[in-house]
């Protein structure tokens, strides 16, 4: 069955420059400096890409950043608590919106 | 899906991997993945070509009493091939007529070789350095007891596999419990002055991938094992090396069982890396196998790729200058040291 993601559309990522070659590497430069090891390890910046790949819901992401975590260091309990504080971060966002009901609700109750 | 658990070689199972033939004719077949000699020659490097032999590596026998489920050799308990003292004499005469400096020396578990102490003090007599590539666990076993202390005082430096800083990846990599005790062992070698800065006494740990994937940085592996190792077990090493793990023997099993050997080979052809076929070990190296056949490297050894293109192939044949200058033998495996940073038997070599 056909659908709209396939595994190997990853490897032609870069087939994107073909379109703006200039943005491509201005884009291809910064994201290799943003992944580099600085104030925080190249692992952390993985573990922090995968859990940001849950959040965004993309599935190449997610299978990049799953290699590349386990690539740079991390297991399966480090990968799994990173996607827990992407997923608590969703819902809190959800749940912290209800404040939002509660002041609608104390406006119009009597 | 998880590595096979094992609790003896895939010899003694009787597998049909466990035979080199079998796994050359599916490493050599890989479909879509140009051959690695095409590779090389376009990239530059013409032939792989070796230089003045500076590290003679010796497999003194694959008995282990580990049986971890990477294995390239397929050591464990139930494997008897061992180096005779005829054939560590054999070495010892070749040692002293060549210039290379450091002696090797792998295996299995190479301290079970019951010639092992004898092997070390008569190379240590010669004035060169020495490697052991210890599993830790056989440091802290019964009857070894006293191993560390005869190596600290031959200068041996050790080169010990820790895939990973937690129990949990070293365990299932190398066995139930092998976390535990390689701790236990690390304390020792660490009270002896091993991995400690000016005691003169090196110790390095290997880190290689738990699955199909290549090794991250080194130096950034290096420093995560660094402070994790202190800070939870007081624990102190030299160097990281990052090794990939080669695509023949046990991992080969696990690739192919796992459906994860098609994509593991691209990424290793896809990854390759120009400088880290120009620094490759087999172009400084000469392996020993146990029976005292010669090779490139200990993976060629165990693909029994025996040294040919007029080199000898025979450590009673041993002749620096038809070895020195030899063509190297290779194969789609060889793709394993290019990828990535490269990988070599002293970590990245890119």
């Amino acid at each position: 069955m056909e659908t709209y993601y396939d595994p190997k559309d990853l490897s032609k990522f870069a087939e994107i420059s073909e379109g703006a070659p200039e943005l491509w590497k201005k884009f291809s430069d910064w994201y290799g400096a943003v992944f580099a090891a600085g104030a925080l390890t190249e692992r952390e910046k993985a573990l922090i890409a995968l859990a940001v790949a849950h959040a965004v819901q993309c599935p190449y992401c997610i299978d990049a950043y799953t290699q590349e975590s386990l690539a740079k260091g991390a297991d399966l309990e480090q990968m799994t608590e990173a996607i827990h504080v992407a997923s608590a971060i969703r819902g809190g966002a959800s749940l912290v919106h209800g404040v939002q009901m509660k002041n609608v609700n104390t406006k119009l109750s009597m | 899906m998880e590595l096979k658990i094992r609790n003896k070689s895939m010899m003694a199972s009787g597998e049909k991997l466990a035979n080199a033939e079998e796994q050359l004719k599916i490493i050599n077949q890989s479909s879509g993945i140009p051959s690695f000699d095409t590779k090389l020659e376009s990239s530059g490097n013409g032939h792989l070509t070796s230089g003045k032999i500076e590290i003679f590596q010796v497999n003194i026998g694959k008995m282990c009493n580990q049986v971890c489920k990477h294995c390239h050799v397929d050591a464990g308990p139930d494997r008897r091939e061992i180096m005779t003292k005829e054939t560590m004499e054999l070495c010892l005469s070749a040692l002293a007529s060549a210039e290379m400096l450091t002696v090797d020396i792998t295996g299995g578990a190479p301290e079970m070789n019951p010639y092992f102490k004898w092997f070390v003090s008569e190379i240590s007599k010669m004035g060169k350095h020495i490697m052991v590539r210890s599993n830790l666990t056989i440091l802290a076993a019964n009857g070894f007891e006293d191993y560390p202390e005869f190596m600290a005082e031959n200068k041996v430096e050790i080169i010990s596999s820790l895939p990973f800083y937690k129990s949990s990846l070293t365990d299932k990599q190398r066995g139930e419990g092998v976390f535990e005790k390689s701790v236990a062992a690390i304390k020792i070698l660490n009270n002896l002055g091993y991995g400690k800065e000016n005691s003169g006494l090196k110790f390095n740990l290997v880190y290689n991938p738990a699955g199909a994937f290549l090794p991250g940085s080194q130096s950034e592996l290096e420093k995560e094992y660094k402070r994790e190792l202190l800070k939870n077990y007081g624990l102190v090493f030299n160097n990281l090396y990052t090794i990939t793990n080669m695509p023949i023997s046990r991992f080969l099993d696990y690739l192919i069982s796992s459906g994860n050997y098609e994509a593991y080979m691209e990424k290793l052809s896809i990854s390759f890396n120009t400088v880290a076929a120009q620094n490759v070990m087999c172009k400084f190296t000469l392996s020993v196998g146990w029976d005292g056949k010669l090779y490139d490297c200990d993976f060629n050894q165990m693909l029994e790729l025996n040294l040919n293109h007029g080199a000898p192939s025979h450590i009673k044949n041993f002749n620096i200058s038809l070895l020195e200058n030899r063509r190297i033998i290779t194969g789609q495996h060889c793709y394993g040291c290019t990828a990535g940073a490269g990988s070599s038997c002293g970590g990245a070599t890119a």
